[in-house]
């Protein structure tokens, strides 16, 4: 006797879910992996409900981010996903106040009491199950273990939250340092936590009975119990339903019970089967139209090989040389002609000094006894680490290495461009030395580990994957941008019925315009030079250096060991600097090797307010190595005879501003200690303190700061300097001043030489975006007037309105603003003049001076991270833009220059221009839409000039590693510089 | 005579080359024009014929366009650019133009924007490959001098005509397609009126006689045979090249339609409108009376007055739901924000939702450019307050940029519209 059931097909991002429903009872569920094969998974869980019900009836409908396209094309009835968990709680869960259900890709919140209100992640949120995916492959263990190690944690570091790929390279570092996997797998989940509630609650408590839904949230404790503290829920308010995992294929399944049309199995079945797919795929060029084309293209690029040595055979010096990258490691032994002795490569899994330590043993197990490792050099993010454990000779930049491979195979190799794991990074050479160098972004990096996640995913090893793209027939195109995005392409293609095929020969593809479009952006390929030598373990895949060739219309020389030239750099320049050295390598010998062993520790610094957190490692033989410390004071070196760093003078002087206080004020008002109070705060504190008040300012920054305001931020893709002001409000709030008074300034001052002066829109009108989103903040409380400060009249009356509580008049206003504005002339001449100073102190020291150019709030510490500090160490003097910017005037310029910060920008790249000892380093926060305008400006004022320009993009991220490269690299650029210089003078002398 | 000669060159830096249009050539040249808004812009194609402008609508949406974008353009520079760009540059690669005879043209409103700076990314995308095509722009700002096209004043106001008439045909058409029996009959009449009102536009002023023309379009829209069911709302707002643009925004209005929604779109007069009483705000939050102060105050006030005669017009003639009134629009701003927020699309985001939640369109979609800076401000840090004081408002922002997928985009909508039938 047949029976009407109703189904629900719940088609994710990764999984399949089908739920049966009997009179709204669950009587069959099932979730399952799709691995891409969306239709055919289907197809099977349907056959598999067949095998159970052949007699019955079904009512059916579809949901799920990638259930739309089959819906439409089937005619079968769909429901939107996050609405079907909507149905599927209301049903279940009518009490509870808020849903927070992770997918495969998407995060989402549903808001029940209070205002229904039902969220999804953003499309630049990135995904969150596949996001834990990733990062537990980066660890070297699947979700499940992650999940057992988070659980043993007892520390926890800040992770950037807001795409996997920022989070990445916030982890790597720490593996690479040392860090316990525990602590770093609970840091991962506490990142997801964080991201939610900041990127998605917005402002929105999540508070009350709250359900978790979907499958990373049933299948990790962890991860509820991050959840669970972060929102300081009970145990019984933190609900995980009975099948948790399957609920909007119950939603779904409660939805086709208002359906009409019932149909049975086969019905259904046949109905996918003759679903038409979409037409909407782009498709893009064949890589190889024929097996002869291929095997031409593999006999071209064997040409660039190396010639092999016998390690057991050979007799001699040797030179090692090792890069220990983000996620992997390589090896090479060569002989002083350039043969390969020996090479390795591997995925570090978190340990790159155990499986060098590993690897060096192996060597010296295979070598021959005869065989003397004369000099050895390291590069890499764990280049620190690996020379102090390890007694490596040499350690250097990785650009340097780089380049020293690619000219051993093209003595006039015009650019490069290397692909790894995590980064690219290109570098164009003029005149034998490092001209320019593009790295990626932080939003863009990950390119290499991408495709291999992706390959994963989609259950293949990355050799087969990329094998399987040479011959596809309709490649697809996917989109060029961050690698999260590239994940709903693909999503997209696959709903299309895009083949296995096609999309690894996209994915290679998309690798490749990421790298031409957004981090070399070339017009032209003359451009990029004639020779150009690619390389990184990404190049090994023939589909991503075809994909490139056809994408630049040229050839390329790829070396075989494209993916060890870091580690065959290292050597060469362990045998160029080790010439005429009477003496062999330090690095540990057999025995000494035996012996090694180290434990690491972490700490939290105490050094100075940025609170670093330092991973030490203490070695067998007693020294220790520190690792995580932005300055030298976190390992523990003395600092002597340091030339004054002008963004430290800057943030003190800003900070004094609150120092003397009047003895009967009027009354407390507080200043937020961010975006343009970096700049003006002389003037309106003056202002402020010559009409009575006591003038209290927030807090200085700290990651703390950002979290107590977290809460109150509407828009997760705006500034960190934005971001922070809201933690300042609330730290205003607690020192329970009487009023913020925080201005409104469509105008900065105008310095007369700029076409006009705005405020970037943020800056201008970010206290009306703190009042509309912070419940505490009132026409009281939070006094915001619209100033134009060049225009003193109407200061003086608007101030004194917006005051008129305290007895301010206008007379009264006019009669301090005098003093307000020439403090604020005096701050400025002051600056310049500590500038001169520092700038004469470092000439007669021989030191270089970096001008580090951004906005006026960038000598927040928490905004910069310590990178002045960094610019630094590496012996640079370094002084700010703003206080160069008026001693020239403003060069001929390609862009309306409108901005009264920006205008500073350029003034001051003309300023370095003019002089040879200086250099320009300009700060971006991520996000600044602004300086997708400047940078370029800014890079073509200068390199008319032949000056280098260096950009470095800071966000919330804590991390270094790409400010450090680039720093290094500019350092040792300027070197090879004057190297050459002096070899020049030497030869005109002689 | 040289081909290069027919345009004088002039420099801002030397890193950049820059042709600016000889205009006794004009005649010569094939202008381009970005697809923003095809109704309005079709309409302003035929006020230029008659000065000897020869215009082309770019209407390409191809993945190219896009490529050709990031390509030309830093790729962190906002949507709106890098299609603009993108468009251009294509359509010049295409073969399809004489490049000794084209030339480009771009508005520019020159608030404190990134908007206003497209004019300056386009030339240096140009710059090397084509130098010689000259680009011009359309402001009213007094930028650029040497590069504008003619705004008359007797053009101005066939602009503002054209502006008019272009958002009541807007306006006609979203409340009839919807509804139609007979399928394309919409269309067909949109076609036939901007034919009309092209061809009125080469007279000397009969396009002045708004009151005949608005009852004529009025009484053409009303004679459409429509349904009477019910369809939900949906209003459009946001960045204004994303929130027209069916290549920026992958065809939304085309979309809503096929998911059976009517979309309520806000005519570009609000746009005017909001841009000419900034002037008069500064004057005022600034005690800066100056002379942009009163000229603009003058110009507001015309303005608003056609807005209120298309407004009477409809209501008397039409059962059509008339635009919104701009006083009223500035009421709905200050429950939000000070009308001091001029970047970008300013307080007139956040008015727009307020009036459209307020007159029965509950479901609202703001469009916006990824990392868009105003929107930080006026769009996702208001739609808090708007939803505090309409409970029932429907909102959703959709990010659009060059890796957003169309598929990504129209699920978030697709959310929001599941919602639209609770109710």
């Amino acid at each position: 006797m047949s029976k009407i059931y109703d189904l629900g097909i719940d088609v994710g991002s990764t999984t399949v879910k089908t739920v049966i429903l009997d009179e709204g009872e669950f009587v069959y569920n099932k979730y399952e992996r799709h691995f891409s094969k969306v239709r055919e998974t289907v197809a099977q869980q349907l056959s598999a409900i067949r095998e159970l019900y052949p007699e019955d009836k079904f009512r059916i409908a579809i949901t799920g981010s990638a259930g739309l396209g089959i819906a439409q094309a089937s005619g079968i009835a769909f429901v939107q996903e996050v609405f079907s968990a909507f149905i599927a709680v209301n049903k279940r869960y009518p009490k509870a106040d808020v849903v927070v259900e992770l997918g495969g890709e998407d995060a989402k919140i549903i808001f029940l009491t209070g205002g229904v209100e039902q969220r999804m992640n953003g499309s630049c949120a990135g995904g969150t199950g596949a996001f834990i995916d990733q990062m537990a492959g980066l660890l070297g263990v699947d979700p499940d273990e992650m999940n057992e190690l988070a659980l043993k944690a007892q520390k926890l570091y800040p992770i950037a939250s807001r795409c996997g790929v920022f989070a990445k390279s916030d982890i790597q570092p720490l593996l690479n340092q040392g860090a316990k996997k525990e602590d770093i797998a609970a840091s991962i989940f506490q990142a997801v936590v964080d991201q939610t509630v900041s990127g998605l609650a917005q402002g929105r408590k999540i508070a009350g009975q709250v359900l978790f839904l979907g499958g990373p949230l049933t299948y990790l404790s962890a991860l509820r119990k991050a959840f669970r503290e972060t929102l300081s829920l009970t145990e019984e308010n933190a609900v995980l339903p009975e099948n948790s995992s399957c609920y909007m294929g119950f939603g779904a399944a409660l939805h086709a019970d208002t359906l009409a049309e019932e149909m049975t199995i086969d019905e259904a079945l046949e109905k996918i089967k003759n679903a038409k797919t979409g037409d909407s795929i782009v498709i893009g060029k064949r890589l190889f139209d024929s097996r002869e084309d291929y095997n031409e293209f593999v006999k071209r690029h064997m040409k660039s090989d190396l010639r092999y040595e016998d390690i057991r055979e050979y007799e001699g010096e040797a030179y090692l040389g090792i890069d220990a990258g983000s996620t992997t490691t390589k090896l090479v032994l060569i002989t002083p002609d350039g043969k390969l002795l020996y090479q390795h490569y591997c995925s570090n899994r978190g340990q790159p000094l155990d499986i060098i330590a590993q690897k060096l043993g192996e060597i010296y197990e295979l070598a021959n006894p005869n065989l003397v490792i004369k000099a050895s050099a390291v590069t890499g993010y764990g280049e620190e680490l690996i020379k102090a454990g390890l007694g490596v000779d040499y350690g250097i930049v990785e650009t340097v290495a780089h380049y020293k491979a690619a000219a051993y195979f093209c003595p006039d190799v015009d650019f490069i461009i290397d692909i790894g794991g995590q980064d690219i990074k290109c570098f164009k050479i003029k005149q034998n030395a490092i001209d320019s160098i593009m790295l990626n972004e932080a939003c863009s990096s990950g390119c290499g580990s991408f495709i291999q996640t992706f390959a994963g995913a989609m259950g293949y090893d990355i050799a087969e994957f990329a094998r399987l793209g040479l011959f596809a027939k309709a490649p697809v195109e996917l989109g060029s941008r961050c690698t999260v995005f590239m994940n709903s392409s693909v999503k997209q293609a696959q709903k299309d019925g895009a083949s296995v095929e096609d999309i690894s020969a996209g994915l290679s593809s998309s690798i490749i315009k990421n790298a031409v479009y957004k981090v070399i952006r070339a017009k032209s390929i003359d451009e990029l030079g004639k020779n150009i030598v690619v390389q990184g373990g990404t190049f090994l895949n023939d589909a991503v250096l075809r994909s490139f060739e056809m994408e630049l219309g040229r050839n390329v020389i790829r070396p075989a060991i494209a993916g060890l030239m870091g580690a065959f750099g290292c050597a060469l320049f362990a045998k160029e600097k080790s010439r005429g050295l009477d003496k062999n390598s330090n690095v540990l010998s057999k025995e000494q090797l035996e012996q090694f062993s180290y434990k690491s520790s972490a700490v939290t610094c105490g050094g100075c307010g940025a609170h670093c957190n330092l991973t030490i490692i203490r070695f067998n033989d007693g020294h220790r190595f520190t690792s995580g410390n932005r300055c030298e004071k976190g390992a523990g070196i003395k600092l002597t005879d340091r030339t004054e760093n002008l963004v430290e003078y800057k943030y003190r002087k800003i900070l004094s501003y609150a120092d003397d206080k009047p003895a009967a004020p009027i009354a407390r008002v507080g200043i937020p200690l961010a975006l343009s109070y970096y700049d003006l705060m002389p003037y309106f504190a003056t202002m402020l303190k010559e009409l009575g008040f006591e003038v209290v300012i927030s807090e200085e920054s700290t990651r703390a700061t950002y979290y107590k305001g977290q809460q109150t931020i509407p828009s997760d893709t705006v500034c960190y300097p934005a971001k922070l002001c809201h933690g300042h409000i609330e730290s205003l709030l607690e020192q329970g001043v009487d009023f913020i008074f925080y201005p409104c300034m469509s105008y900065n001052m105008d310095e007369g030489q700029s076409d006009n002066h705005y405020n970037c829109p943020v800056v201008a009108y970010y206290p009306e975006l703190l009042k509309a989103n912070n419940d505490e903040l009132t026409d009281e409380n939070f006094i915001a007037p619209y100033l134009d400060i060049n225009r003193k009249n109407h200061v003086a009356k608007a101030v004194a309105r917006s005051l008129a509580k305290y007895g301010i008049t206008k007379d009264k206003v006019a009669a301090v603003l005098n003093k307000a504005y020439s403090e604020q002339f005096r701050y400025r001449r002051d600056i310049e003049a500590k500038a001169m100073e520092i700038m004469a102190e470092a000439r007669r020291k021989g030191e270089q001076i970096v001008v580090l150019a951004g906005r006026p709030y960038h000598i927040d510490p928490e905004i910069n991270h310590g990178i002045h500090k960094l610019i630094a160490s590496l012996g640079f003097a370094v002084i700010t833009e703003d206080s160069v910017s008026n001693l020239v005037n403003t060069p001929a310029l390609d862009v309306l220059n409108q901005w009264t910060y920006h205008s500073r920008l350029y003034r001051a790249a003309e300023y370095v221009c003019e002089h040879e000892d200086m250099q320009l380093v300009q700060l971006v926060s991520f996000g600044c839409g602004i300086d997708a305008v400047t940078t370029d400006e800014v890079r073509a004022i200068l390199e008319e000039k032949g000056k280098l320009y260096t950009q470095l993009k800071i966000d919330e991220i804590t991390n270094l590693g790409a400010a450090k490269i680039r720093l290094r690299s500019l350092a040792a650029a300027l070197e090879e510089k004057q190297a050459s210089q002096e070899i020049k003078k030497e030869e005109i002398t002689a | 005579m040289s081909k290069s000669e027919k345009v004088t060159k002039t420099s801002g830096s030397d890193r950049v080359n820059r042709s600016y249009l000889d205009k006794s050539r004009r005649r010569e040249y094939t202008i381009l024009i970005p697809d923003m808004l095809p109704i309005h812009f079709k309409l302003i194609m035929a006020i230029y014929k008659k000065y000897g402008y020869n215009m082309e609508l770019l209407q390409t949406s191809t993945r190219n366009v896009i490529d050709e974008g990031l390509k030309n353009v830093h790729n962190d520079t906002c949507y709106p650019a890098l299609l603009v760009v993108g468009q251009f540059m294509d359509a010049l690669k295409s073969g399809k133009y004489d490049l000794d005879h084209t030339a480009l043209l771009i508005s520019q409103t020159g608030g404190g924007c990134r908007a206003s700076n497209y004019i300056h990314l386009l030339r240096k995308a140009l710059s090397e490959t084509y130098p010689q095509i000259p680009v011009l722009s359309l402001n009213f700002s007094g930028l650029e001098k040497n590069a504008s096209i003619d705004v008359t004043p007797s053009i101005a106001l066939k602009l503002i005509y054209a502006v008019l008439y272009g958002d009541m045909l807007m306006l006609l058409y979203n409340q009839c397609k919807p509804y139609e029996v007979n399928k394309g009959e919409t269309d067909r009449l949109l076609a036939r009126w901007q034919h009309r009102l092209g061809k009125l536009f080469e007279t000397r002023n009969r396009y002045m006689h708004t009151k005949s023309i608005y009852r004529a379009i009025l009484k053409d829209f009303s004679a459409i045979e429509r349904t009477k069911e019910k369809k939900p709302k949906v209003g459009i707002v946001g960045e204004i090249y994303v929130k027209y643009s069916p290549l920026a925004n992958n065809h939304l209005n085309e979309f809503l339609l096929e998911e059976g929604c009517e979309p309520n779109v806000p005519g570009l007069l609000d746009f005017v409108l909001y841009c000419a009483s900034d002037s008069v705000n500064d004057g005022l939050l600034y005690d800066k009376k100056d002379k942009d102060y009163f000229l603009f105050g003058i110009g507001y006030d015309i303005l608003y007055k056609f807005q209120k005669q298309q407004i009477r017009i409809i209501k008397e003639c039409s059962d059509f739901q008339p635009p919104h009134d701009f006083e009223h629009l500035r009421k709905c701003a200050d429950k939000y924000m000070n009308q001091g927020v001029k970047m970008g699309e300013g307080w007139l985001i956040t008015a727009e939702m307020a009036a459209l939640a307020e007159t029965g369109t509950k479901n609202i979609i703001c469009t916006q450019p990824f990392g868009c800076l105003p929107n930080h401000i006026v769009a996702k840090g208001m739609s808090r307050r708007i939803k505090e004081a309409y409970p029932d408002a429907n909102i959703v922002a959709i990010d659009y940029d060059p890796g957003a997928t169309k598929v990504n985009q129209e699920n978030r909508i697709k959310l929001m519209l599941a919602n639209a039938v609770i109710e």
